[in-house]
């Protein structure tokens, strides 16, 4: 019995407090991301943005959950019923399960795994199959046709993300996350591959379905594509995984090209600040950023932004990747 | 220990049942999502042999792109399965025979299968062993190093299908307008607007 309790029992409610203590801020993070997008938004089209509920409208948010989980839930007529219900559960899990490898801080890491960014890419190339069901299965057109567009675009731009994580690997040498940002403690890879970050960065755009590639929900279109019928706690599911994914993408930005947990100078005062607050410092500048782009740009039409990943980030990243390897067996800079 | 023999089965279990559930699903759609499923079960099983990098890459090649691209289709598909199964029923006694065929040529191939003495040391021989080279690393010296010429071959007949598919899709419409971005930012003003002092009642 002892053994059963050292051996398997206590390793079990340990990893799930871990667990808790990853996702249970997480959560936290994505109702407070919807707030600060309002905000932001506001700020820079001279509004206010939420400013009743709480002090600040800080509670705005939670009173929004508390709004969505209190209406009714609607399935459609002819809707597949099954594939119906699994599709947000799907896209929010995926949002959820790629954290096992992020890693926060020197060792604070659920699971440090040797293939940590393939993992992580090929959670991220998954999120595109919540899409897809949900248009299928809800019975309607609009809801499909943003699941097409959806499936074609996600498609078009994992192909280009792939070789720019490729073109970061080649200056690694390994695929474990850790391995990644100790790489960077000379020099953080945005600016030897300042050009990959822009183009991962607006990848991660394209991968999360966020404005100007926000063409699967195109409201003006498609009235919310794919999620058109859905109400109350699917709907929220949803809405979680989509901001949950936008945070995870900001992460893997900052994992791959502004060094993770690493302080920006590698001397005094910036290093007496613990690592987790720099990478949530980067997290929160790429999120801005996220939320800047779509206070900003017009959405692309649908031909250009096929054009966009087929015919300019793709051939543009395999050149760069031919680059980058040849500087490194040039100059002799290949990683042991 | 145990738990991996517990994960083992239920992973199996899983990846066969998913496996007659392809087959035996009556929406395409269904079909295609139990493919998917045991695409993971799968890449769990290869996890549970400490092969991590194969099992990534068949989620992100298999379920991340090319399920992705047959699910895609599959949906566009109007298909009326009554008349389907119909179809079925009639052809089925043809199927049957050539599926047995199959398996009396396979039973008469295996039955004769000689596995040549001393193989396992000479398959085992390449890569070390798991806890001195990654997964990456042992592949990659495989592939690119020793077996590089192969590689090549292999991307040259993939090269060489993809433009045959290229060559046999590619129509050229005439009258067809395309925009040119380059056209598009290099055109300046005084180029295309003209303005013009235009007296009331005389036109341009």
């Amino acid at each position: 019995m002892a053994e059963f309790w050292s051996g398997f029992l206590l390793p079990l409610i340990i990893i799930v407090l871990e667990i808790l203590a990853i996702v249970v801020p997480l959560l936290v993070a994505v109702a407070f991301m919807t707030y600060a997008e309002r905000k932001i938004m506001g700020a820079m089209q001279l509004r206010q943005g939420p400013a009743i509920v709480g002090p600040f409208g800080l509670m705005q948010p939670f009173a929004d959950g508390l709004k969505l989980f209190a209406k009714e839930q609607i399935l459609p007529e002819g809707a597949n019923r099954v594939v119906f219900y699994v599709a947000p559960m799907i896209t929010f899990f995926l949002a959820l399960i790629a954290w096992a490898v992020i890693p926060f801080n020197y060792g604070v890491v659920l699971s440090n795994i040797n293939v940590g960014v393939l993992y992580l890419f090929a959670i991220s190339s998954l999120g595109v199959y919540g899409i897809v069901m949900a248009g299928w299965a809800s019975n309607s057109r609009y809801a499909f046709l943003g699941a097409l567009r959806s499936a074609a675009q996600m498609v078009s731009y994992e192909v280009s993300m792939g070789l720019i994580i490729i073109s970061v690997l080649l200056c690694v040498g390994s695929l474990n996350l850790t391995d990644i940002v100790h790489a960077q403690e000379k020099v953080w890879f945005c600016i030897p591959l300042l050009p990959m970050f822009v183009m991962f960065f607006i990848s991660a755009l394209a991968e999360t379905n966020r404005s100007p590639f926000d063409l699967p929900e195109g409201e003006s279109e498609l009235v919310a594509g794919f999620m058109v019928e859905y109400s109350s706690a699917p709907f929220a599911l949803f809405f979680l995984g989509e901001y949950a994914n936008m945070i995870l993408m900001s992460a893997m930005t900052s994992i791959l090209f502004l060094g993770g947990w690493l302080s920006p100078l590698p001397f005094a005062p910036f290093t007496w600040v613990p690592g987790i607050v720099w990478f949530a410092l980067k997290i929160a500048f790429c999120l801005f950023t996220f939320v800047w782009v779509r206070a900003t740009m017009p959405r692309y039409r649908y031909d250009q932004l096929m054009r966009l990943g087929w015919k300019v980030f793709l051939p543009f990243s395999l050149f760069w990747v031919v680059l980058t390897a040849g500087v490194l067996v040039t100059f002799g800079w290949l990683p042991k | 220990m145990i738990l991996q023999g517990i994960a083992f089965y239920v992973f199996a279990a899983l990846l066969v049942a998913s496996g007659v559930m392809v087959i035996s699903a009556r929406n395409p759609v269904h079909s295609v999502l139990y493919l998917i499923l045991a695409f993971f079960q799968a890449a769990g099983l290869c996890v549970l042999m400490g092969a991590e990098f194969i099992a990534m890459i068949l989620i992100i090649v298999y379920v991340g792109a090319v399920a992705v691209l047959f699910l895609f289709v599959v949906m566009m598909l109007d298909i009326n399965f009554r008349e389907l199964r119909q179809g079925a029923l009639e052809t089925l006694p043809l199927g049957a025979l050539i599926g047995l065929i199959l398996l009396a040529e396979l039973v008469a191939v295996l039955g004769g299968w000689i596995v040549a003495p001393g193989v396992a040391s000479i398959a085992g021989a390449p890569t070390p062993a798991l806890d001195q080279v990654t997964n990456t690393h042992a592949l990659g010296q495989l592939m690119y190093t020793q077996y590089v010429y192969l590689f090549q071959a292999s991307g040259i007949v993939l090269l060489i299908a993809m433009i045959g598919a290229i060559v046999l899709t590619l129509r050229q419409r005439a009258g067809v307008r395309k925009q040119n971005v380059g056209v598009q930012i290099a055109r300046h003003r005084d180029d295309v607007v003209v303005i013009r002092k235009v007296t009331t009642g005389e036109g341009v």
